[in-house]
């Protein structure tokens, strides 16, 4: 009987290792958002590169597009931005970019030496759209619909692999089931 | 070309390692000397195919070879020399190359220093550190394999060294650590050997104790370094956050500090064998937890490193294969231990237990905090990180609870203590603490009950500590001769309490009494935090060897006196165009002043932060006492003068060893 004492940490081992075996693949970084399946929230801010011109909500009516938020200051943007070129390139993607609490100066440089995959920037030096969409880094990416309604929201970079396998199916569903 | 040839190497220091952990192993089953012997040259030659790959990975960085792809992600040629010398192992493929690199180092040490062992526990103890290694290389080679070309689009130039890994901090910090993650593995070794051989006894107390003590210092440091890392480097002017990845290196500390003293209690009284061998086992599975959390991306950190489910699921199977046929061994082979009490209820053996409960709680703890918001996901209740509260609240009174034993055990005697007998011993050093810990409450005009238990449990220990040493050290032929007399093995552990005391102290203070103040200055102003005064002069840029810096200078002062003048910067990295943080800071013994650089909230205004943190050096002076002590143990004549007795038995009985072995196969 004692023996069986003796069994016990090979048991509780196996247990941990289920749970940890669980978590693998599964991103720890993707949290719901409260916003999903509904509007975008109301806003009023500058274009980036035309500051004398204003956007607002009514932007993301019409098509369905992709909201990158991004900055300058974060290093993981600069990984994805070849990425985000590719889709707006090649794939024809409609990307709508958030430039989040950075530097007119410091983002247009970027655009330039980089390229400019965004078919509007949005200058949000505050941060205010960030907040209310609940960004709490960068960079994030939200699939929005014809409505303009946010339908699906991706924390981290954007590459091949996340565009084919998770950010795609959600346009294609958009598409195809309204 | 150099490249391939690093492959090959590896691939070669591979099979090597296979045969280590067969034919040794094979060899002492069926008790043939002459496969026994193949341990020794196995494991010096996959330790000089290993450091062989490890130079040609250095040589790509040092000539900036960005056909490589690894190289081509950590490394610019922009890079001065010694970052792209660190860089190695900056990134996850190098890590692991730097793991194996030690592994290979450890094993090839266990070979070169234990010749005076019974050869078959030897080629056991070899064996199974090349299984260990045989696991790592496959992971290595099949997911991460730092030699992979990107031919024929060789990029001109590589993608620079992430900026916060450059640094010296960075240079030594992982290193350190993987020394004391892998050490761990020594100690494993040894226990799985005396598990298959069933000679679990003193004498492998004895041999496991100083690989253990030695891998235990490594590790401190390794942690010590990281938290100072994080302090400077981080620009926040914290150095513990409790973030999974420092948890992660915090397990196999704690369940490894349980280790060491729980080995004392077996080689010198010979109990507690079966609980010293499972502790032996956890530490190294947390050590290899720790692997599996950082490189996995199960959990999210601060450190974000490169995490890939391929890997993760790789490292998973590594880790459930060694753990599961580990405690499968343990569970048949361990000993069923009858309960006869050999020792009263204060006696050290007991004080020795006490704390390697209050270890094992704590590690238990900062296990379920780390592990907590996976279970969760697990059962799908939601995601969720524990945070720092958790941790502070619960952690602290364990820490309390282990010094103020600590300082009691200490006066206990092996066996049976007379209850009133430590109570008079403790009266003296009670009252001193007391005294103490009033005058530094005063010193820093404040009382809070945290303050007191840590200031107070600190005093406890140290001055437990020395009053043990003078008694200790009274001699009829003076002072200094009774000091001589004393071994190395007891100054290491004299080191080792101070340094807990230290960093006890350390803690409590600069968590108690530290000063943080974020404030919107312009050139020119000035603010106060506690007694000092920061006067902001102006802001001017420079250029470094690849990036550019704005940075603001800043004169302290104190009485109207200037005391320091301090250029915190803030950094853009021309390849990634990170920008960093680097704050400045005036150390001293006593208090650091620490002054960063924030956003710029307008044209000439900025976001500064100011922090007064008193004793903040004494959380990583503490830990190099500890390290040191460490090192200094393990430096006991004793071990040798033993070691050579051990040879004359062996020799003396080699049939009994080989009639031993046989009983095994049987």
């Amino acid at each position: 009987m004692k023996r069986f004492f003796l069994f016990l940490p090979l048991l509780i081992a196996v247990v941990l290792g289920v749970v940890l075996f669980a978590g693998i693949g599964k991103d720890p970084t993707k949290l719901e958002s409260a916003l999903i399946g509904k509007p975008v929230p109301a806003f009023s801010l500058k274009d980036l590169n035309t500051p004398e011109t204003q956007l607002n909500e009514t932007l993301f009516k019409g098509k369905v597009q992709l909201l990158n938020v991004w900055g300058t200051w974060c290093p993981a943007c600069r990984d994805e931005h070849d990425d985000l070129m590719w889709l707006a390139e090649d794939e024809g993607v409609s990307i709508v970019g958030l430039n989040y609490k950075d530097n007119r100066d410091d983002a247009l440089v970027w655009l330039d030496r980089l390229g400019n995959p965004y078919s509007t920037s949005i200058y949000d030096p505050r941060g205010t759209l960030g907040f209310d969409l609940g960004v709490y880094g960068a960079p994030e990416t939200f699939v929005i619909d014809e409505q303009g309604v946010v339908r699906y929201r991706h924390v981290g970079v954007v590459n091949e692999k996340v565009w084919r396998e998770t950010l795609l199916p959600v346009i294609n569903d958009i598409r195809e089931n309204g | 070309m150099y490249p391939e040839l690093g492959q090959l190497a590896l691939i070669l220091s591979l099979l090597l390692a296979v045969l280590l952990s067969v034919v040794p192993l094979v060899g002492s089953i069926a008790g043939r000397d002459n496969l026994q012997g193949f341990g020794r040259p196995l494991a010096t030659g996959m330790f000089v195919f290993v450091a062989l790959a490890f130079a040609v990975l250095t040589h790509a960085f040092l000539t900036d070879d960005f056909s490589v792809a690894y190289v081509a992600n950590n490394s610019n040629s922009l890079l001065p020399w010694y970052y792209k010398f660190s860089a190695v192992w900056g990134g996850h493929e190098g890590s692991l190359l730097l793991w194996i690199l030690m592994l290979a180092g450890w094993t090839l040490a266990v070979a070169v220093f234990s010749r005076r062992l019974p050869s078959v526990v030897v080629a056991q103890v070899l064996s199974v550190l090349g299984m260990v290694t045989v696991g790592f290389m496959l992971f290595t080679l099949i997911t991460s394999n730092p030699f992979d070309r990107l031919l024929p689009n060789v990029p001109a130039d590589g993608a620079d060294l992430n900026p916060l890994l450059q640094d010296f901090g960075l240079i030594v910090h992982p290193p350190m650590l993987y020394m004391g993650y892998v050490g761990f593995a020594v100690a494993f070794a040894f226990a799985i050997a005396a598990l298959i051989n069933g000679r679990l006894d003193a004498a492998w107390a004895r041999w496991t104790r100083p690989w253990t003590t030695v891998a235990w210092s490594f590790l401190s440091l390794g942690i010590a370094l990281g938290s100072w890392w994080a302090y400077y480097e981080l620009g926040w002017g914290g150095w513990w956050f409790w973030d999974p990845v420092e948890n992660a290196s915090l397990l196999p500390w704690l369940s490894g500090t349980a280790l060491m003293h729980s080995l004392a209690v077996t080689e010198k009284r010979g109990v507690f064998k079966s609980w010293t061998v499972l502790l032996a086992i956890v530490t190294f599975a947390l050590s290899l937890l720790g692997t599996f959390l950082v490189r996995s991306g199960v959990l999210t950190s601060v450190h974000a490193f490169a995490s890939d489910p391929e890997r993760g699921v790789f490292l998973l199977a590594l880790l459930a294969v060694t753990v599961i046929a580990s405690l499968t061994l343990y569970a048949f082979r361990a000993p069923v231990v009858h309960v006869r009490a050999r020792y009263g209820s204060l006696s050290r053996e007991i004080f020795l237990l006490l704390n390697n409960v209050m270890l094992v709680s704590a590690t238990l703890l900062v296990a379920i905090g780390t592990l907590y918001p996976l279970v969760l996901d697990y059962l799908e209740m939601g995601k969720l990180s524990i945070g720092e509260p958790f941790f502070n609240i619960t952690f602290s009174p364990l820490a309390v609870a282990t010094g103020l034993l600590m300082g009691a055990g200490i006066f206990s005697r092996w066996k049976k203590t007379d209850g009133g007998w430590l109570a008079r011993k403790l009266l003296w050093p009670l009252a001193i603490s007391l005294v103490a810990t009033a005058a530094v409450l005063i010193g820093y005009g404040g009382f809070t009950p945290w303050a007191f238990a840590g200031i107070f449990t600190a005093m406890w220990v140290a001055v437990a500590t020395f009053w043990d040493l003078w008694e200790k050290s009274a001699s009829r032929k003076g002072r200094l001769h009774g000091l001589k007399r004393q071994s190395r093995s007891y100054y290491g552990m004299v080191l080792g309490h101070l340094g807990l005391a230290i960093v006890m102290a350390g803690a409590t203070v600069v968590s108690n009494y530290g000063i943080e103040r974020d404030v919107r200055m312009v050139p020119g102003d000035v603010a106060t935090v506690g007694d000092y005064q920061f006067v902001f002069r102006d802001i001017g840029e420079r250029r470094g060897a690849n990036f550019t810096a704005q940075y603001g200078n800043f004169d302290v002062l104190q009485d109207g006196e200037i005391i320091a003048s301090l250029r915190p910067e803030k950094r853009q990295y021309s390849v990634g165009m990170s920008v960093m943080t680097e704050a400045d800071i005036d150390a001293g013994l006593f208090r650091d002043i620490f002054v960063a650089v924030g956003e710029r909230i307008s044209d000439d205004a900025w976001a500064i932060r100011l922090q007064y943190k008193p004793l903040v050096r004494w959380l990583w002076l503490g830990s190099i006492f500890m390290a040191v002590g460490g090192f200094l143990a393990i430096a006991d004549r004793r071990y040798r003068v033993r070691e050579r007795s051990t040879q004359k038995a062996t020799t003396g009985t080699s049939v009994g060893t080989a009639a031993n072995s046989a009983g095994v196969v049987s």
